[in-house]
């Protein structure tokens, strides 16, 4: 790429031709403050807070989208700037439900941060307010549009990154209201409850439905026998809650926080994660040698399968039926655990942490219950378990590490990396290359199933046998391989797909990291290598491996894709009508 | 009595409509003003049908639906009944005009009366400011109205 020359506060930088006044103004460490933009998802220049002065431009220009040139000047700190930049951010909050102090993203919301930086002392308009929908229908999600500053990343990243589109600007002036069409609940839309609608929010228009109370009731019920489990993201993302850099794992202070907090006994969601890739492994295996329905793909991200429900049907052979692992953990604790330990499973009250918000709406299918009991009693996304851990006023960063409860919290490096994409399908082929192979492999570690590349590919031959795999990310990415798919173009044995882009650790129900952060760091990348991280300093790396899921084979269920563990651990799906 | 618009016939129409422009840039504008024309509004089931055969999200649909005035969600009446709320037309007296064609038509501004004969609007300027107040039914035009000018107006329909 060309580079140009332009001087922005009167530092000369050099920059790529094709950057934007905005890029350039972060290459030469001037701040430009930013709302509705949003890197790649939303870069529209709607919001008129970026604006800055450029040389000969008459009027004051958006950065985010005004192209450098050649011998530009840029002024970003002038009286015009300044006050054009205010005004706008007054206008917006005139017409803002300004209950800062009791909102669910106070001190994590953008529009706050701004008002701050702006020096933002009084909103001098006053006068209508535009007439407000609060939906908190569906399971998972919550649209207040009291909130809403109409600034469209919500919008961009459900149509262009997932490729879905339930929520759109409609009606039109004052009127204006982000919503899913004719103000449907986003119960009766097509929603997945990804959450990429929530992690793109500057503000509280969308969030998760909370479930913080029903948890601490059950901590506080003497009755209840409470079991916590985390998934493996949630390490990888909780402690930029307490002030950690992006990409550190906090695992044992996780697990001291909620031992603290009152469960009666923490497991790890990987252990089911290694159960998972037993169950779903062979039955990789068994649809390979017996010609049943190919590619399989995987079923752990329940974002995709409601996608898939809504979307593609025709698919839903495909799937596995594996429960996703929180799932499986739920039904292995109110059975196995609870037998093993003498408790009435009745009175388990099984909560699962979750970088998700589509786990929220998971965990109320119908299905997924055994004997009428369901597998899991609650979901609380990261953000969630943050709160409880502030709640609670435990100093986080002063815990001792400690270890899950070893009944059920021995995991393998196979079960960690599930929260990143290709994780699952770099787990599962760990464990199937041995079987194929009949003996132990030393190279495990599957190179070309990882990174963020939207659609990966790779083949690996073992015992003699070619497997062609893809990996998908994000569901607008899903479509695409599916398509291809379709139409005979692209052949495979095993397609690992998640909802979110990146993976669980990108997931919906992940701390908020600012759009202006985002700018510069991937965090996809920076929360994978958390648990790429965690998988090498594991004593075993393989699932098959972990000695509680031997026992648990030995003693209770036989044998992967038993009767038992059909019962306990597998589910089926339903097509479903869009609207 | 409304009749049922949503019958096999126009869904026809429709898809003529669809497949003629399925290929172009920008194909949903016109596939909504052949619509509009074909049902006379353009009700969830229609832009569903849309939706699935231009791949285009409903919602994006609804946006725009809810955004241009020339599309409606509801069939409008046999006769819609539009009256100036400009500025000349206002400061001339158009609002008790139009509260009296709301009570005698028996429908609220931006509706339709249950008989499916009218349909009642606030218009922006339609630039007749010469005769003002004015209203238009379909394509007739009535202008420098006072408030006893319109039983008789309506009686005509």
């Amino acid at each position: 790429m060309d580079k140009i020359t332009l001087t922005i506060d009167n530092i000369k930088v050099e920059v790529p031709s094709n950057y934007t006044v905005l890029e350039a103004a972060k290459t030469a460490g001037v701040d430009v403050p930013t709302l509705c933009y949003m890197k790649k998802v939303n870069e529209i220049g709607a919001c008129r807070v970026c604006v800055v002065e450029v040389e000969g431009n008459r009027n004051l220009q958006a950065s985010c989208v005004f192209p450098v040139a050649e011998g530009m000047v840029v002024k970003t700190n002038t009286k015009k700037v300044r006050e054009a930049r205010k005004a706008t951010v007054e206008l917006i909050l005139s017409n803002h439900n300004r209950e800062c102090l009791t909102c669910a993203r106070n001190k994590s919301c953008e529009l706050q941060s701004l008002s701050e930086e702006l020096n933002i002392s009084s909103v001098p308009f006053v006068g209508e307010r535009t007439e407000t929908t609060i939906d908190q229908e569906s399971p998972s999600i919550v649209r207040d549009s009291s909130k809403c500053i109409l600034c469209g990343r919500c919008v961009n990243v459900c149509k262009n990154v997932q490729g879905i589109g339930i929520l759109d600007f409609t009606n039109r002036g004052f009127e204006t209201e982000v919503s899913p069409a004719f103000g449907k609940s986003m119960k009766d839309a097509p929603c997945i409850y990804c959450g990429q609608c929530i992690v793109a929010c500057p503000v509280a228009a969308l969030r998760e439905k909370e479930d913080i109370e029903r948890v601490w009731d059950a901590i506080e019920d003497k009755d209840l026998h409470v079991v916590v489990q985390t998934a493996p993201a949630v390490r990888a993302a909780l402690g930029e809650e307490f002030g950690h850099p992006i990409g550190t794992r906090v695992t044992g202070k996780m697990v001291a926080a909620l031992k603290r907090l009152g469960f009666d006994k923490v497991f790890d969601t990987n252990y089911a994660a290694d159960l998972t890739i037993m169950e779903e492994g062979h039955e990789l295996l068994h649809r390979i040698q017996e010609g049943g329905v190919l590619p399989l793909i995987t079923s752990c991200s329940p974002g995709w399968v409601r996608y898939c429900e809504f979307n593609y049907p025709e698919f839903l052979p495909n799937l596995s039926s594996c429960k996703s692992p929180h799932q499986m953990m739920g039904a292995v604790v109110k059975s196995y655990y609870a037998e093993k330990h003498n408790i009435d499973p009745k009175k388990i009250f099984v909560v699962s942490v979750m970088p998700c918000t589509s786990k929220k709406s998971e965990s109320a299918r119908p299905e997924l219950a055994v004997k009428g009991m369901k597998d899991v009693d609650a979901v609380l996304t990261t953000r969630e378990l943050a709160k409880m851990i502030k709640q609670a006023r435990i100093d986080f960063n002063r815990l001792e590490d400690a270890e899950f409860d070893p009944a059920l919290g021995h995991y393998t490096g196979a079960g960690v990396i599930f929260g990143a994409t290709g994780g699952v399908m770099e787990a599962a082929l760990r464990t199937v290359a041995e079987v194929l192979e009949g003996k132990s492999i030393e190279a495990i570690d599957y190179h070309m199933v990882r990174g963020v590349e939207g659609i990966k590919e790779a083949e690996v031959t073992v015992g003699g046998k070619t497997i062609k795999l893809a990996v998908a990310h994000g569901t607008a990415m899903a479509a695409k391989l599916l398509d291809m798919i379709k139409s005979g173009e692209k052949q495979y044995h095993f397609v690992e797909i998640m909802g979110c882009s990146g993976g669980c650790v990108t997931g919906g129900g992940q701390p908020h990291v600012p759009a202006k952060v985002k700018m510069d760091c991937d965090i996809r990348i920076e929360r994978a290598k958390a648990l790429y991280e965690e998988d090498t300093q594991m004593q075993y790396r393989k699932s098959h491996e972990n000695p509680l899921i031997k026992e648990i084979y030995d003693n209770f269920l036989g044998k992967p894709n038993s009767h038992k563990a059909h019962e306990l651990l597998h589910t089926h799906y339903t097509a479903r009508d869009k609207y | 009595m409304v009749k049922n618009i949503l019958n096999e016939e126009n869904f026809e129409k429709l898809q003529a409509a669809i497949n003629e422009n399925r290929n172009k840039k920008g194909a949903l504008m016109p596939v909504l003003h052949e619509a509009q024309k074909i049902f006379g509004c353009i009700p969830l089931e229609v832009q569903k049908r849309i939706s699935e055969e231009l791949s285009v999200p409903l919602s994006e649909i609804y946006g725009v639906v809810t955004f241009y005035s020339q599309f409606t969600l509801e069939s409008r009446g046999e006769f819609v009944i539009g009256v100036c709320l400009g500025t000349a037309c206002y400061v001339k007296g158009a609002q008790p005009i139009i509260d009296k064609i709301s009570e005698l038509t028996g429908t609220k501004v931006g509706k339709t009366s249950a008989d499916g004969k009218f349909t009642l609007e606030a218009t922006r300027c339609i630039g007749a400011c010469g005769l003002a107040p004015v209203l238009t039914v379909n394509e007739d035009v009535y202008g420098r109205l006072v408030v006893a000018d319109i039983p008789e107006i309506v009686k005509k329909y």
